[in-house]
């Protein structure tokens, strides 16, 4: 019975609850199209893709930051992938790790810039959105004259990224489970795990309890360059082509994706487990209004109030989570009931206090 | 206590400036170990320069810092932490999103296993952070995975007390500890001030509180605009002086006279002056 009830104040239980809910919703109403192999491929295609930036950047922001360069850094990964294989006809071993190499690069300037400037990740990587974009394009043009570059993909890139795995299911939801797995233990099973929670907790005392700030901030966009890098080439893999403008809504799905799946925008709390709901509850209400035979220009609208929902959520939990022990005489039985009743208790700790 | 010894940390001639602003002004300071040393100033005063200045976070603009008797400068607060000093802020330094042994273990994590396998040891660390915690009075945390959040200001104050004493601190700067604290929670907190004291620390205690310093201080410092105003032990002021000279002296004396003739103005009316 405990086990339940710890169940229900885990950060992604709130997130979960959204996915079902989302998913009986347009079961309902997109019944029986919705239930269907190749609809579920199609959200759980999106699901995967946006997955694979969705979890480093969910670490950026469990880490206090965010990165608003992934959609430029996606587009400058795939570009480098395509112009060396398919411009150049030089080999996968050479473009691969080049283009993932690029997504990697620009993550660290990221970091750089944030952790010598000391300046607000925001603005950092609002910068190097535009600026990035800026150099893809000029770059892209002044090499092949074209802003689309179109590549052969061989055999081996296109059954590792580009593939599919049954029917519509792409091999991206491989590389997506891969990516949930690394990103958990590390999270939950090293240090650094320990280290970015402190980090988005409360950056002065991370860095005066010993923890190397600099270095972990400087890791993490990195893995967020790495992700949108990754992403890029598997787009590429997948249609063939690199587009300059590609990638740019990834942005924001991100961040939505990471925010439903109830991480802190204020960092200092999150889990990958709960991105992963958020990532699926997200491709579920874009593609699952296909099937409801509504106009598709409705799955904003619900998207931005399972937004709205969730930050106010969050929120409400982290009262919570501040709040319980306030009352010094609570037994740890009662400190463990369920948020319901923490919240009675946070008005009778309230009238205490102001006596 | 009259015997000249060699203290643990002696700050000589420290100045700070920042952009043309003097934060610390010339002051000079002995920290010694199985003492109280409690830093007492008005708002402003200098009291956070001087312990960012020995938590590693500044460095001074001039003048040395010894420990041991060495010349031995703090240039980052890894090199604080490798010296046993150990900070903890006011609101305990802790992360109230993280559990208790995730927060009390941040960046000094006990691990198992080895390379890309080295793990986090969560049975450890919880083990560890109950002992600790219960060792301080605080019996009601019997469970690692509780929240800091949901602990009360007094109890994480406790707890990073705890955790500057089980990492070795030789060195533990309070700051303003028992500000946000109630009655009861402020009085347990300098209990445990005085218990890590007789197990041989230096103090560092950073407060507004007279009643509280006079309560566990050897030893006092007062520091107006960055300068050291006074440096006194135990028993050589009295309380009215030492609240004077935090306010700064004469500023005090004027201060009370005002509100006198505010008290002793007929109600509706301002003073005579």
């Amino acid at each position: 019975m405990s086990d339940l009830r710890n169940l229900t104040r885990r950060p992604e239980f709130a997130a979960f609850v959204g996915t079902l809910f989302v998913f009986l919703f347009f079961a309902y109403f997109g019944w029986p199209t919705f239930i269907k192999p190749l609809v579920t491929a199609g959200w759980l295609n999106v699901a995967a893709e946006l997955g694979l930036i969705a979890l480093p950047v969910a670490l950026v922001m469990i880490a206090g930051h965010l990165d608003l360069s992934v959609g430029s850094i996606l587009a400058a990964g795939a570009m480098t992938y395509a112009i060396i294989t398919g411009y150049f006809g030089l080999p996968d071993i050479i473009g691969l790790p080049a283009g993932l190499a690029v997504g990697t690069f620009f993550g660290f300037l990221n970091g750089l810039i944030v952790t010598k400037t000391k300046l607000n990740s925001f603005i950092v990587t609002l910068a190097m959105m535009f600026g990035l974009r800026g150099l893809v394009f000029g770059i892209t043009r002044l090499t092949t004259s074209t802003v689309l570059v179109s590549v052969k993909v061989s055999e081996s890139v296109r059954s590792t990224f580009g593939g599919r795995l049954y029917l519509t299911f792409e091999n991206a939801i491989v590389l997506w489970v891969i990516m949930a797995l690394v990103v958990s233990w590390i999270l939950y099973k090293t240090k650094y795990g320990n280290w970015i929670f402190a980090l988005g907790g409360d950056e002065t005392a991370a860095r005066a309890a010993g923890v190397p700030v600099e270095r972990v901030t400087i890791g993490l966009f990195m893995g967020s360059g790495f992700g949108a890098a990754l992403l890029g080439i598997t787009q590429v893999a997948l249609f063939g082509s690199a587009q300059v403008s590609a990638g740019q809504s990834y942005v924001f799905f991100s961040i939505i994706a990471v925010v439903v799946g109830g991480v802190l925008l204020t960092g200092g709390y999150g889990s990958p487990i709960g991105v992963i709901f958020g990532t699926i509850t997200f491709a579920i209400v874009s593609q699952g209004i296909y099937s409801t035979g509504w106009d598709s220009d409705w799955s904003s609208l619900i998207l931005g109030l399972l937004l709205l929902i969730a930050v106010l959520t969050n929120n409400t939990f982290r009262r919570l989570a501040l709040s319980a022990g306030d009352k010094v005489k609570t037994s740890i039985s009662e400190a463990k009931s369920t948020p319901r009743k923490a919240s009675s208790e946070l008005k009778v700790t309230k009238e205490a206090n102001r006596d | 206590m009259t015997e000249k010894r060699t203290p643990y940390i002696s700050i000589e001639n420290a100045t700070k400036v920042f952009g043309g602003y003097v934060a610390l002004n010339d002051v000079s300071l002995e920290i010694h170990q199985g003492e109280v040393l409690c830093l007492l100033g008005d708002n402003g005063a200098g009291k956070s320069t001087l312990i960012k200045v020995l938590s590693g976070f500044h460095q001074p603009s001039s003048g040395i810092i010894r420990v041991e008797g060495r010349e031995q400068p703090i240039d980052s607060p890894r090199d604080a932490a490798d010296l046993g000093i150990s900070t903890v802020h006011q609101f305990g330094g802790t992360f109230p999103l993280m559990s208790l042994e995730r927060s009390f273990f941040a960046g000094r994590e006990p691990t198992k296993g080895w390379g890309p396998f080295e793990v986090f040891d969560s049975k450890t660390a919880g083990e560890i952070v109950v002992r600790e915690m219960q060792a301080m009075g605080i019996t009601r945390v019997t469970d690692g995975k509780r929240l800091v959040g949901s602990l009360s200001g007094g109890e994480r104050q406790v707890s990073a007390i705890a955790r500057a004493v089980y990492f070795g601190a030789k060195v533990m700067i309070l700051d303003e500890p028992t500000a946000a604290l109630g009655v009861k929670e402020a009085a347990h907190v300098l209990r445990i001030v005085m218990q890590a004291k007789k197990r041989g620390l230096a103090v560092v205690l950073v407060t507004h509180n007279v009643t509280h310093a006079m309560t566990v201080g050897d030893h006092f410092a007062v520091l107006i605009h960055g300068a050291k105003a006074a440096d006194f032990r135990r028993g050589e002021r009295t309380r009215e002086e030492i609240t004077d000279l935090m306010a700064g002296g004469e500023a005090m004396a004027e201060l009370e006279a005002e509100l006198e003739s505010y008290r002793s103005a007929p109600d509706g009316q301002q003073p005579q002056r």
